[in-house]
């Protein structure tokens, strides 16, 4: 496996990103409020790397894909892409940096066109991009096909011919047609079967390995992003709660919610019930159009004191590599609010 | 005989294209307070299974056989109208999607109320209390205000808290939960598997809980199904099935998901191919074109279904293998791998 180099500049990096979404009333669109769907997240992006971004419905983790891609205007903060800042870059600027940001799509079944065959649909990004191929665009379109494990005679078919997991496929061999630096894969397996969620998975890491890619993973399941990731980025509510590298991240959990997610993943061993302590989350995750104040966990948060509800906790590094924003971390020997609130009590 | 008891059932649904076997001779049962997990791909015939126990196949175009014995009574002879009458009561369904399965126009206390008053002669503010009471039960903060909610009010988690109480509101006695917690996140997904073990244990009902997630299953079930192209390939006890698995499939299964018990792995181990169409059933042993192992079989895996035997107290496999077989290759190939990961 090529290892991600961390000395260098990040290939991606990400400065207070913001996206609040307006709420409009009446005829004349008066803004009442804004979702915060991302509201300040900072992170950066090694060459060669798998970030994985997990967290539950709501929590911002996708609209976090759709604005780095520049799907979405930010509303504020920065995206610098291999040290260009590309925020507000037009439309027409933007054209030619998109061969080397790509996205995979979690639904195979709505994100190919139904009337296009795979050969016209893997082929466009060269047609887009006015990309010079040495044999023309079929052969490089069957190239691809392969590449991915797809039979590159089924070139003329169209994607109802295909089953499910073929299809995230072709979505996938799009996506490298134009042999991108960065993909940003939102939820590359959620919509496929167990069986075939495997395969997809190791083609991930195989095509990683062979064209040295650099993958943002976006997903719901952790297991899946534990096994895909080499570090990990935890959100909610429209926040980053804590990031750190795959092995800490999964082994000693700093932030409680990280705790609450992992302990609820049920695990497939009949025996692990009986022994296994759940924490149990009250509630739901609370609306991201009026998201509690200071700390957005301390509605939920078994640990919470009277510092978490006015106080906002910084993304503050606990050990190298390792950031988490909670005043209270759990697997921690001190922290500076808890001792600052040991000596005040 | 067991609380329910379901003998050879077998579902086919004539098309244009053919017949689709969607269950084809699944034979199970189930005691009162036990769980059963039934295991399988999307096209394994898992929901259909559900739907003809509970008679919501009578009257389309499926052909059924087999027998469905509930508490001593045979279903599948029944009339539509005769169990249409225990449905509610006497068994009940708790679907995946709520926001779909909800009436959107009425509230939820008002589809809770109706369920209620059809299996049971009460005034309406009786049965309004109970809905009251129900909400409260399965976990609705301020039941009395909520009851008058719409299904779009509620959040997705109290949707499925909503629709459990509707299910739960006559005290049926079996109760399928079709893919209960699949659209939901993982706390919250917690939580309602929380609910439904306390729930069982209160009602003393036996469950059928249908699902795609081998860890949702060993939460819950005594007992596991696993089903492969509208056939059960392997049944039994869940610590059988989990630590003795001896279908191929099953290994498969196990080897395809990353486990967060376990150390992470290089790789994972998929199963070759994708899940067969129901319309096109490979012939002999449905699972042969995925199976690494068919080519032991001297060709007769392409062309006989294999029979579902017992290899262990109450555990079935159906598998062209000899038992020694299956279980050399489980403790010398599969569990080797498995567990280094």
């Amino acid at each position: 496996m090529t290892e991600p180099n961390y000395a260098s500049e990040p290939l991606l990096s990400v400065q207070d990103m913001e996206k609040h979404f307006p709420v409009t009333k009446g005829l004349l669109k008066r803004q009442v409020g804004a979702v915060k769907a991302v509201d300040g997240i900072s992170f950066d992006v090694f060459k060669g790397e798998t970030l994985g971004l997990v967290g539950e419905s709501g929590c911002g983790k996708s609209t976090t894909g759709r604005l780095v891609t520049r799907l979405l205007e930010p509303t504020a903060g920065k995206v610098v892409f291999e040290g260009q800042d590309i925020t507000h870059m037009s439309q027409g600027r933007l054209r030619p940096l998109r061969r080397d940001m790509q996205m995979i799509f979690q639904d195979p079944y709505s994100s190919l066109n139904p009337r296009h065959t795979v050969g016209a649909i893997v082929g466009a990004p060269f047609r887009i991009q006015g990309v010079q191929t040495e044999n023309g665009i079929k052969k490089a379109v069957q190239d691809i096909l392969s590449l991915v494990g797809l039979n590159p005679e089924h070139y003329n078919r169209y994607p109802h011919e295909f089953s499910g997991g073929q299809r995230q496929r072709i979505g996938i061999a799009r996506t490298l047609a134009l042999k991108p630096k960065l993909i940003i894969a939102d939820e590359p397996v959620s919509a496929l079967d167990v069986s075939i969620q495997a395969q997809v998975v190791n083609l991930l890491e195989d095509l990683q390995n062979e064209l040295d890619l650099t993958y943002v993973v976006i997903a719901h399941d952790l297991s899946v992003v534990r096994h895909i990731s080499d570090r990990v980025a935890v959100m909610y509510l429209g926040k980053i709660v804590e990031i750190a590298d795959r092995k800490r991240l999964y082994s000693s959990p700093m932030h409680p919610y990280t705790n609450a997610l992992l302990s609820a993943v049920p695990v497939p061993d009949p025996k692990a019930r009986k022994g296994r302590e759940r924490i149990r989350l009250a509630g739901d995750v609370p609306s991201p159009l009026n998201p509690p104040p200071a700390c957005r966990f301390h509605t939920r948060c078994w640990k919470a004191q009277e510092i978490c509800k006015t106080v906002e906790p910084p993304l503050g590094e606990v050990a190298s590599g390792h950031r988490v924003a909670c005043h209270f971390p759990e697997n921690a020997v001190e922290t500076p609010a808890a001792t600052a609130a040991a000596e005040q009590s | 005989m067991s609380f329910l008891e379901v003998k050879d059932l077998k579902i086919h649904f004539p098309t244009d294209d053919g017949l689709v076997k969607s269950v084809d001779g699944l034979t199970f049962d189930l005691e009162r307070g036990k769980t059963l997990g039934i295991v399988g791909e999307s096209g394994s015939g898992k929901s259909v299974t559900s739907l003809g126990i509970l008679g919501l196949h009578k009257g389309g175009r499926a052909r059924i056989s087999g027998e469905i014995w509930l508490d001593g009574e045979e279903l599948n002879g029944a009339s539509a109208e005769h169990v249409r009458g225990l449905r509610g009561k006497k068994m009940a369904m708790i679907f995946q999607d709520p926001l779909s399965s909800m009436h959107p126009y009425y509230t939820v206390g008002h589809q809770i109320i109706e369920a209620y008053r059809i299996h049971n002669d009460v005034s309406k503010q009786v049965a309004r209390k109970h809905a009251i009471d129900m909400l409260g039960r399965v976990g609705i903060p301020e039941p009395a205000r909520r009851v008058d909610s719409y299904p779009h009010e509620f959040s997705g988690g109290m949707r499925q808290r909503a629709m459990i109480a509707m299910a739960l509101s006559c005290d049926p006695e079996l109760l399928i939960a079709d893919e209960p917690t699949t659209a939901l996140d993982v706390t919250v997904q917690a939580q309602i598997l929380d609910l439904m073990v306390d729930l069982q244990r209160e009602f003393n009902s036996a469950l059928i809980i249908i699902t795609h997630d081998l860890g949702v299953v060993a939460e819950l079930s005594d007992d596991i199904l696993v089903m492969y192209g509208g056939k059960c390939i392997e049944y039994g006890p869940a610590d059988s099935i989990f630590y003795r698995p001896e279908h191929p499939y099953t290994w498969g299964l196990l080897g395809s998901m990353p486990r967060l018990d376990r150390e992470p792995t290089e790789r994972l181990l998929p199963i070759k191919g994708s899940p067969p169409s129901l319309i096109n059933v490979p012939p002999g042993c449905a699972f042969h074109p995925r199976c690494p192992y068919a080519e032991r079989t001297q060709g007769k895996a392409e062309t006989e279904v294999p029979a579902l035997t017992e290899t262990e107290g109450g555990h079935l496999v159906r598998c062209h293998m000899s038992r020694d077989e299956r279980r050399g290759l489980w403790e010398n190939e599969i569990k080797p791998v498995l567990e280094t990961q």
